[in-house]
């Protein structure tokens, strides 16, 4: 394999790697006005991401800065083009990730209330966004010929594209709802596999209505296998999860998501931003990737430190392994 | 109305701001990590409820800060696309991979043990758990290596070749690229100053506090801590500024050039450092001075009668090599920049220095005047900080990339001003509300003072601290 080959792969595992973990925790953001009925509650759910939620969007700054370091062009084409979506991507994971630490600083009620208000609308936002993203670069938009993205922002909001957009969404939500209802107990834990059916079920049928589209539209080989690895194991989570099979419902969510990424890289490759509008001015792997040494220089860091990191994030996974109930939240001094 | 809209412009307020909005909080995380780390290790090591205390106290300021800090770095990192899509495609190949190295060497790692470190207390044993606050310091300066790797190829770009084919700049040698000279002495003033920065925040905290005569177990100790902190820091950061000035003047003379107002070359007694001085906006014309004969010489060579490159001449030159162009930065903002930040620098150690002495052999100074003075030391040490930066930032200009890309032609092409304008909006309007909220917030911190941290065990004399849940 050449070294702008192997790039692109590991992007899409950065990416990957990003929608697994980041996407359940927007789940549980979301999740926040459905299951918290009062204040412990809430500040169980916020508690299950608490030791979490900042390594797991460290992931998108990695894959943002992979992208620019092996393929500049790409990233400078994608960042510059979707300019506005970006934006409200920047502003709600601003709001989002300062409530986490702001929220228990002050006792009343009304200054909660406005950071809870941000972690849900700060969660929802990206994850309805990025499937915006990616199903748009998937899709292909108008590029000049200095790759220069020619659209406006509304061209960004096509069906397909919002339907993507609401696909990952639904996801999130049932892949965070899932994992809730792994790491609490009592009531919650119950309502959550309650919610977790329920937008299961919805996902389902949108992210089948989202994946046969992209296929017929756009479909290679590997799409196919990944996009029915994706609904074979979404339909098993959801299995799972009405059978109350907590690990197994959330090993088979975390195997869709990651599928459903894997499926939309492959749906773009050799490509990684093709043109709308005249195939000449698609940006591809080739054309897009740094020199080989640059390459060759990130290739040795990546082999060096990814599985390190891998390690030591499976460790704090491991540390907070515990159910957060309430009592311990009733417990603790505040 | 065209004018407003004019898309480098904005793009160029809204990069100034936004950088300087995150660097108001990146310092205190390096510094601050580094003080948690000091004191937990002291009660580590003692068991004494008070280093306990010190540590948590200046841990939750940490870390009310620390989630800005993250926060707007996202903000910078994505920028570069989308403000700034052709610099991005003609340096990428260089100047993305430390960037990438910065992501995967060190953000995973302080994200990853901050959230070990908060949450860790009666999870992990002592020991690692003591780790954990080291590895988010080491991993906060680690970032602070790479970015400043990344923006010493700004000034002073090596390790690269350019591919006329692609048109753009391509690495040749990462070692050469991580070992720039603008690098290596830019990193350790950098760093030397945020330490300045936390060590005036400590000295403000401890002021505050004993100007009530309260919490003095405790915050005599800070108070000395922070003190000798800051004439430490503050006699390296001197120490590497120097080297930095060297280094700088060897780079891109221009900027040493416009620092001092200098428009002819001048040489031994004539290169004079002038403290302070009164002129016409543009610097060009002198009405009112104060100067030191030979300073300038010394800081720009450590020689006495060295010679000092003007601004004329520098113009001519690079007229010559570069094309026709204005090749001199704003002069009153490089000259006034430059002052200032030595200034400020020379005050906190002053005023630290001053404060040993007023405190030597357990003294407390009663007079309200001392305290309010120690309570600046934040502030302040912070404006020094950010105009450094805006004097090196703004002092480099018209160039991006010092001699191979300017500014004008690096801006996205397809980004409308309307765009930009709406983003520069934005970013205001958040940033500022959460300016407002941080600052009551910290000074709440600092108000509530050190946390009890309960009794100690009646077997092993500890103390032992509670869980932490949001
Ligand atoms: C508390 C803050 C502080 C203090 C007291 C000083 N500096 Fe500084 N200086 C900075 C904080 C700073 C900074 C903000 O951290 C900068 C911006 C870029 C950099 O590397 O450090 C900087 C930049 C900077 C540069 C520009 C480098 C370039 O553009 O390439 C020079 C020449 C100096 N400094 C020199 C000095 C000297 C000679 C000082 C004292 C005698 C001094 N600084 C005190
Ligand atoms: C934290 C300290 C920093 C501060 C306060 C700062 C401040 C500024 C300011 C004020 C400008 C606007 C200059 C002008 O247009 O006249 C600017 C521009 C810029 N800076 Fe920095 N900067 C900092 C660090 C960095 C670093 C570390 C990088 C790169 C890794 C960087 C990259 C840029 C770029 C790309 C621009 C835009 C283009 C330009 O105007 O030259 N800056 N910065
Ligand atoms: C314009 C260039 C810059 C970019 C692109 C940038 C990028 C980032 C990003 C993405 C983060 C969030 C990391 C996380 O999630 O943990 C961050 C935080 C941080 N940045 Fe920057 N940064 C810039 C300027 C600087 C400078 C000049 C320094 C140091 C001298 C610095 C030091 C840090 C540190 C220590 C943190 C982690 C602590 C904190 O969040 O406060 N950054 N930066």
């Amino acid at each position: 394999m050449d070294l702008p080959v192997l790039w692109f792969w590991i992007v899409a595992f950065l990416f990957v790697g990003y929608f697994v973990l980041d996407g359940f925790d927007f789940g549980v953001g979301m999740s926040l006005p459905l299951l918290g009925r009062d204040e412990t509650d809430r500040r169980v759910l916020i508690n299950t991401i608490g030791p979490v939620w900042d390594l797991n969007e460290t992931w998108v700054i990695v894959a943002g800065a992979s992208l620019f370091a092996a393929f500049p062009e790409w990233y400078a084409t994608l960042f510059s083009g979707f300019y506005l979506p970006l934006l409200l991507i920047l502003l709600a994971l601003i709001a989002r990730g300062v409530s986490f630490e702001y929220r228990h600083q002050r006792p009343e009620a009304a200054w909660k209330r406005r950071f809870d208000g941000m972690i849900t609308v700060g969660s929802a936002v990206p994850a309805l966004l990025w499937g915006v993203a990616f199903a748009n670069i998937v899709q292909g938009v108008p590029l000049d010929a200095g790759h220069n993205y020619t659209g406006s922002v509304v061209d960004l909001l096509n069906p397909y594209a919002l339907l993507g957009g609401v696909t990952t969404l639904l996801l999130f939500l049932t892949h965070g709802a899932v994992f809730v209802s792994l790491k609490t107990e009592g009531e919650l834990r119950q309502r959550a596999r309650l919610l977790a059916t329920r937008a299961g079920a919805v996902t389902v049928v949108v992210a089948a209505t989202f994946l046969l589209w992209t296929g017929l539209a756009f479909g290679t080989a590997w799409f196919w296998v990944f996009a029915l690895v994706a609904a074979v194991a979404l339909v098993g989570g959801w299995l799972a999860n009405a059978r109350a099979a907590e690990r197994t419902a959330f090993t088979l969510l975390t195997i869709t998501v990651a599928s459903v990424v894997l499926a939309l890289f492959s749906a773009l490759f050799p490509e990684v931003m093709p043109a709308s509008n005249d195939s000449a001015n698609s940006l591809t792997i080739a054309n897009a990737s740094s020199s080989t040494y640059t390459l060759t220089v990130m290739s040795w860091t990546a082999l060096i430190f990814l599985p390190l990191v891998l390690v030591y994030q499976g460790w704090t996974y491991w540390v907070f392994r515990k159910r957060v109930s309430r009592a311990s939240i009733d417990a603790a001094a505040h | 109305m065209n004018e407003l809209l004019d898309p480098l412009l904005l793009s160029r307020w809204q990069f100034g701001l936004t950088t300087i909005y995150h660097f108001l909080f990146v310092p205190l995380t390096i510094g601050l990590a580094s003080t948690a780390a000091v004191f937990q290790t002291a009660w580590y090591r003692t068991g004494k409820a008070e280093y306990l205390r010190i540590t948590r106290f200046f841990g939750s300021i940490f870390l009310i800060n620390f989630a800005m800090g993250v926060v707007t770095g996202i903000v910078q990192e994505f920028q570069f696309g989308m403000n700034w899509s052709e610099y991005s495609r003609f340096v990428g190949d260089v100047f993305g991979a430390p960037l990438a190295l910065e992501g995967l060497l060190a953000f995973f790692f302080e994200a990853t043990f901050i959230g070990l470190w908060i949450f860790g207390w009666d999870k992990l044993p002592r020991g690692l758990h003591l780790a954990t606050i080291w590895a988010t310091a080491i991993g906060s300066i680690m970032s602070a290596y790479f970015i400043i790797a990344a923006n010493a190829f700004m000034q002073n770009p090596v390790g690269y070749e350019l591919n006329t084919e692609k048109g753009r700049a391509e690495l040749v040698d990462i070692w050469a690229l991580l070992t720039n000279p603008v690098a290596v002495a830019a990193f350790p003033h950098t760093i030397a100053a945020s330490f300045m920065v936390a060590a005036g925040l400590i000295i403000s905290a401890a002021a505050w506090h004993l100007a009530r005569n309260q919490h003095l177990d405790t915050m005599r100790t800070a108070l000395k801590f922070g003190l000798w902190t800051m004439v430490v820091a503050g006699a390296l950061t001197t120490l590497f500024g120097d080297q930095l000035s060297l280094a700088m003047v060897e780079t891109q003379p221009m900027k040493m050039a416009a620092a001092e107002a200098t428009y002819d070359t001048v040489c031994g007694a004539d290169a004079s450092f002038s403290l302070f001085t009164l002129g016409t906006p543009d610097g060009s014309t002198e009405l009112f001075s104060i100067r030191v004969p030979y300073l300038l010489s010394f800081l720009s060579t450590h020689t006495f009668d060295g010679c000092v490159e003007g601004i004329n001449d520098l113009q001519a030159q690079y007229t010559e090599l570069y094309g026709p162009g204005d090749y001199a930065p704003i002069i009153w903002v490089t000259y006034w920049a430059f002052r200032w930040m030595i200034g400020l620098g020379m005050l906190h150690v002053f005023i630290a220095v001053v404060g040993l002495w007023l405190t030597r052999r357990g003294r407390m100074p009663r007079h309200p005047l001392v305290w309010k003075a120690a309570i600046w030391s934040f502030p302040l040490s912070l404006a020094a900080m950010i105009v450094g930066w805006v004097f090196t930032e703004m002092g480099r200009q018209p160039w991006i990339v010092f001699s191979l890309m300017p500014t004008e032609s690096a801006v996205s092409p397809n980004v409308s001003g309307l765009e930009v304008l709406i983003s520069l909006v934005a970013f205001t309007l958040i940033y500022g509300v959460l300016a407002v909220v941080e600052v009551r917030l910290v000074i709440r911190a600092i108000r509530s003072g050190p946390p009890e941290v309960g009794e100690p065990d009646p077997e092993t004399g500890r103390v032992e601290p509670a869980t932490t849940v949001y």
